[in-house]
């Protein structure tokens, strides 16, 4: 092991650590708000309603992300229409020949997808009891879901959630496919300038490994802070039954 | 359209190789699962620990990673090992270097996978086993083992479909799986977006499949098993 290769070229291993790190929060942020509302159309009771998310979550879901993501930094490009459009520099469709944009957006794609089948699954696993209930209260439709069924349900999936994140953040190393320098596009450079794979790749590894164990004790807090509710009672704090 | 028709065999046969990939990868990362899963249950302590090392750097660190690590760091370690031994110029084959990858990786998900199945099994089948006469091989054979599969059956099926997924990468280390044909047939037709559509056609098409594969399974290992109803 040659430290001085890592030495060296840590400037470069610190930023691409900060551009993984905002790709990930970034996606991740645009999928869970787009997945909220696309979970309480999966579970509509309209069938064209529910299978339409379903057909999205399904080729989501069921394609490599890689493929999602030079489908759309590479493949958009095929359309004369989207070349027109950046002939005539229109600002938002330059944007798709951002590597960065294109990243962003197929991450954000595929972890609404998850994101949205988690909650929609925590959904249909509320109580029904406690539906029945907020029924009875006379609660409407968008009352019962803002009140009882989400709040309840979005807790259920911090664990399910948390591994998803997890996905995010290994997965997101596929970015160094599309030019961009994230941790694993500054531990090809540095192999490819030092031809020194070794440390290269294993502090790459280092710093995702050690990500990875920052978001699960994360994760871990909001857990307690948020699931407080469903652990089991500790026993100290019992209460003592009185004589 | 007609360019598709031209490339169509090509892909397929990158599809072949990706399903050989796969199920190669597939079988590894069963065998370390398995292997794994024992070291945890194991009443030797350093077994755990190893066993507990490897699953926690093989989840934390991500499979593109690990394996350019293995495809170009595996390169120069078997021919500094060959140079000791006299051996001429050896490649590593991207194959290789991507199922081994792909293995190891995914026998640190079963590994979890099959222990929590392990200890799904109720103590009391195996301690009526030992009550039977079995020896403890036979407990394992024919009590433990077979039981268990049924509560490893839906990781194995969520592993696999993660697993096949996670084939793509191989194109990034230049072997001609079908998303690396599918890019070269892109450049050339100057129609990426078509071809990486049938890529993705191609695998949901292999989702579908094991999706079913999966069902026939799941309800030929729950035969005598009455499910709950709620």
């Amino acid at each position: 092991m040659d430290t001085s290769v890592i030495t060296d070229n840590l400037a470069q291993y610190v930023s691409g650590a900060w551009l993984t790190l905002h790709l990930v929060f970034i996606s991740c942020l645009c999928g869970l708000a787009l997945a909220i509302p696309l979970a309480v159309l999966r579970v509509s009771r309209n069938h064209l309603v529910s299978g339409t998310v379903g057909v999205y979550t399904y080729f989501f879901r069921g394609t490599p992300m890689l493929v999602q993501l030079l489908l759309i930094y590479y493949g958009f490009a095929q359309f004369q229409w989207l070349q027109d459009q950046w002939q005539a520099e229109h600002p938002l469709w330059l944007l798709f020949r951002e590597p960065y944009f294109c990243a962003l957006l197929a991450f954000a794609l595929n972890t609404c997808a998850y994101t949205t089948e988690i909650i929609a699954g925590s959904m249909r696993n509320v109580p029904h009891g406690e539906i029945e209930a907020a029924r009875a209260m006379g609660m409407s439709y968008p009352t019962l879901l803002r009140r009882i069924v989400l709040p309840s349900a979005l807790r259920r999936a911090i664990p399910a959630y948390s591994n998803e994140i997890i996905l995010m953040l290994q997965g997101s190393s596929i970015a160094s496919a599309v030019t961009l320098v994230d941790i694993t596009g500054a531990a090809r450079n540095v192999y490819s300038v030092h031809f020194a794979p070794f440390e290269a790749f294993v502090f790459a590894g280092l710093i995702y490994l050690v990500l990875t164990f920052a978001l699960v004790g994360a994760f871990r807090l909001a857990e307690r802070h948020w699931l407080a509710h469903l652990q089991p009672r500790k026993s100290a704090a019992a209460p003592v039954p009185s004589a | 359209m007609h360019a598709v028709v031209d490339y169509l065999p090509s892909i397929l046969s990158g599809a072949l190789l990706t399903l050989e990939l796969a199920l190669l990868s597939l079988f590894m990362a069963l065998v370390l699962g398995l292997t794994g899963a024992a070291a945890k249950l194991s009443k030797i302590a350093p077994a755990r620990w190893t066993a507990t090392l490897y699953t926690t750097v093989m989840r934390g660190v991500p499979d593109l990673v690990m394996m350019l690590l293995v495809f170009y760091g595996g390169q120069i370690l078997v021919n500094e090992v060959g140079d000791r031994l006299g051996w001429d110029y050896v490649e590593i084959d991207p194959f290789v270097a991507g199922f081994v990858t792909i293995g190891v990786i995914f026998g640190a998900y079963f590994t979890e996978t099959f222990r929590g199945a392990f200890q799904s099994v109720p103590a009391g089948q195996l301690e009526a086993g030992a009550a039977y006469g079995l020896s403890r091989w036979q407990v394992f054979a024919r009590i433990l083992f077979p039981q268990m599969l049924r509560f490893a059956l839906p990781g194995v099926g969520n592993n696999w479909l993660v697993l096949l997924k996670s084939t793509a990468i191989v194109s990034m280390i230049g072997l001609s799986d079908m998303t690396w044909l599918a890019d070269q047939a892109g450049r050339s037709t100057r129609e990426p977006f078509l071809f990486y559509m049938v890529v993705c056609v191609l695998y949901l098409l292999m989702t579908a499949v094991s999706g079913v594969v999966l069902d026939w399974l799941t309800r030929r290992y729950n035969v005598g098993v009455r499910a709950s109803v709620l």
